[in-house]
């Protein structure tokens, strides 16, 4: 069984083969050899992750301290990145969308990581999580209405988590109960990411609390619902950009039209999502690694000590050398997960094992970059401390490194 | 009437790759090395965008010579929104011998054959720096040409174009059809956007050969050697503008 959907995933099913981008240079094009590598992207993927970096490095890394102490985003980036396509990259385009696929989205946020987490944490939430919620299980109504504002206007939040939930997900205690034409919403959630800009909440409650999670059931909240209420933004030690609030839900009455999917099937819809989720989150920590890396490795050949580059001591390229394998190691993780899931093929083990060891990888090599600038790896004018702080989320949010630990245990299980 | 107009796009090295002499002194190392459309012409196809925006121009023909590569960049140049694209396919050696006064006739043959009303192009390349291409396609097909933009205005068949030059500016009136070179601040190019690189896909691209368009391409000039520049000499310090004078009059400079 496992042989089989190894060997399906390595053909492309669906892709055009294009032999090379700047990488892989073939002189003649008509003895073309067939490039099966995850790094095969077609013109458009190459296009889309150039134009990142180039945006990235033109009009965020300038502004990245700037926006850090004052906690939000400029809004010309917010615009910029709607206005570029990059907020609604799989929404397909008759709503207005780009009509891409997943590995274009990890393909930005890797890109947009590597400049600052918190701006490919913009493109990973709204691309791997809210978006993929209207477009898998919105009705036509629904879809009609909110994914043409998701591609062009409208940020959204996923409201899962609470004070008493974390891991523990479907412990949620927010309430939702059927009163005629509405539904009305009582309880808390906590840790909400993008809460002060969206302009729409996704919000799992639970309709039938003696059904325990079998209650859970998916609700859409517009911004400005009467009962909503946007607590203040939480002190974070890292990817300060991005706001992230507790939201409180008040008697909160919403019409029923606002409800996504089926009743009772949240833990479902949750649990699939988050799967997706969790590639993008990989891709993230991806791109905090190679951009610490792109600004220590340069360093390191300037600074000479004892008459040397640091670069030329043995023990510090072993660590260099170590630390660049383990990143391309995570980046193909990374991309094969995408892959599959494009490919609709079995990938929620292969997604967990990449956010995993991406997270964990992220934490080691941006606390080495600072080993490796010395004493100004620890100053604030210099980038390093940003990744190192930025990156520690990453092992816990969409699912904590031992959760994730759980779930590929599941599949080995399964396995045997 | 609106105007047609051909933009020539040129794939060079990238401007943030440390430029590496070969070891035989033949040119520079282009294997593996990252290229992406010439800065200049960046500019060029944004102003030729916005003079479709502005509804002045009907038709944006995107075009580059050079091996297969050259289709990237013009991808590129219909992803920012040029509606089709030419591709004069040059290879090889011919390719490394292409100089200047080659690719102006290509591009003069490829004008004649669209009957375009404008060429847009970069002021120069950033690899050869060379500033010639746009006057000599001027000169080959006798037409007018404002070098050095930093404004363009179009109406009625005649532009008007203010050129950045040593003295300040200077705006002249030329009419069309006419040859224009951007410079830097002619305008601020923009990110081209998903959907867009999308559509970019489905625009015809059409290949064809020198021979195709008549056009000798051989070299006049040989490139004898290349070589870095000196490396950068540490300064002095002098006590006293005397001190400056003598030091100067050492070293043969006054």
């Amino acid at each position: 069984m496992m042989n089989f959907s190894r060997l399906v995933s390595t053909v492309p099913l669906i892709r055009t083969i294009r032999p090379a981008s700047w990488m892989f240079q073939s002189r003649n094009m008509s003895s073309a050899v067939i490039n099966q590598s995850l790094y095969n992207l077609t013109e458009e993927e190459q296009m889309l992750k150039e134009t990142v970096a180039r945006y990235g490095k033109e009009h965020v890394e300038p502004f990245l301290r700037e926006m850090e102490e004052k906690e939000q985003f400029k809004p010309e980036i917010i615009k910029a990145a709607f206005d570029q396509g990059w907020l609604g990259i799989e929404i397909p385009t008759e709503y207005g969308g780009s009509g891409f696929d997943l590995f274009s989205c990890i393909l930005a946020i890797e890109e947009a990581s590597k400049i600052d987490s918190a701006f490919g944490g913009l493109i990973d939430i709204q691309n791997t999580v809210v978006n993929p919620f209207f477009i898998q299980l919105a009705n036509d109504a629904q879809k009609e209405y909110y994914l043409p504002k998701l591609a062009k206007d409208m940020i959204g939040s996923f409201c899962l988590t609470e004070p008493t939930s974390g891991s523990d997900a479907f412990a949620l205690k927010t309430t939702a109960k059927k009163q005629g034409d509405y539904y009305v919403l009582n309880g808390t959630k906590m840790w909400i990411s993008n809460a002060g800009i969206s302009g729409v909440y996704l919000v799992m409650a639970n309709l039938n609390p003696e059904n325990k999670y079998r209650g859970i059931t998916t609700f859409i909240v517009d911004a400005g619902t009467e009962g909503l209420r946007i607590g203040k933004a939480e002190k974070k030690l890292g990817l300060k950009a991005s706001s992230t609030c507790q939201v409180h839900f008040d008697d909160c009455k919403i019409p029923a039209k606002n409800l996504l999917g089926k009743e009772g099937q949240g833990y479902k819809y949750a649990i699939t999502m988050l799967n997706e989720g969790r590639i993008g989150i990989a891709a993230q920590m991806v791109g905090v690694c190679q951009g610490a890396f792109n600004k220590t490795i340069p360093y390191t050949k300037e600074r000479k000590q004892f008459g040397q580059r640091i670069f030329d001591f043995q023990g510090m390229q072993h660590q260099i050398a170590s630390l660049a394998t383990e990143i391309e190691a995570a980046r193909l993780l990374t991309y094969n997960a995408a892959r599959l899931r494009d490919a609709k093929l079995p990938f929620v083990k292969q997604a967990a094992m990449a956010k995993l060891y991406a997270s964990e990888l992220a934490g080691r090599v941006t606390s080495k970059c600072i080993d490796f600038m010395g004493g100004v790896g620890f100053s604030c004018d210099y980038p390093q401390e940003k990744f190192f702080r930025d990156c520690k989320v990453g092992t816990i949010y969409e699912g904590t490194s031992n959760i994730q630990l759980n779930t590929i245990a599941k599949f080995i299980d399964n396995e045997y | 009437m609106a105007i047609r107009i051909l933009v020539g796009v040129k794939r060079a090295i990238d401007y943030a790759v440390k430029v590496q002499v070969k070891t035989d002194k033949s040119g520079v190392v282009t294997e593996g090395v990252k290229h992406s459309m010439n800065p200049f012409d960046e500019i060029a196809v944004e102003e030729a965008i916005r003079l479709k925006e502005k509804k002045v121009a009907q038709e944006v023909i995107a075009l580059s010579c050079g091996p297969a590569q050259c289709q990237e960049t013009l991808r590129t140049a219909l992803a920012l929104g040029a509606d089709r694209a030419i591709h004069v396919e040059v290879t090889g050696k011919d390719y490394e011998m292409l100089q200047p006064l080659a690719i102006s006739k290509l591009i003069a043959a490829v004008a004649k054959k669209e009957n375009v009303d404008l060429v847009l192009l970069g002021k120069l390349a950033i690899d050869d720096d060379s500033n010639q291409t746009g006057q000599m396609v001027a000169g080959l097909l006798s037409w007018p040409q404002a070098v050095f933009a930093s404004k363009v205005d179009i109406k009625d068949k005649t532009a008007e174009v203010m050129r950045e030059i040593d003295g300040g500016s200077e705006t002249l009136r030329v009419k069309l059809p006419a040859v224009i070179t951007s410079d830097l601040r002619l305008n601020q190019p923009r990110f081209a956007n998903l959907p867009s690189i999308q559509k970019a896909k489905k625009k015809p691209m059409a290949k064809m050969s020198p021979k195709d368009l008549g056009v000798d391409i051989k070299p006049h000039q040989e490139y004898l050697s290349y070589e870095e520049p000196p490396k950068r000499q540490g300064g002095g310090r002098v006590a006293s503008v005397d001190e400056l004078i003598s030091k100067l009059k050492e070293k043969g400079l006054i």
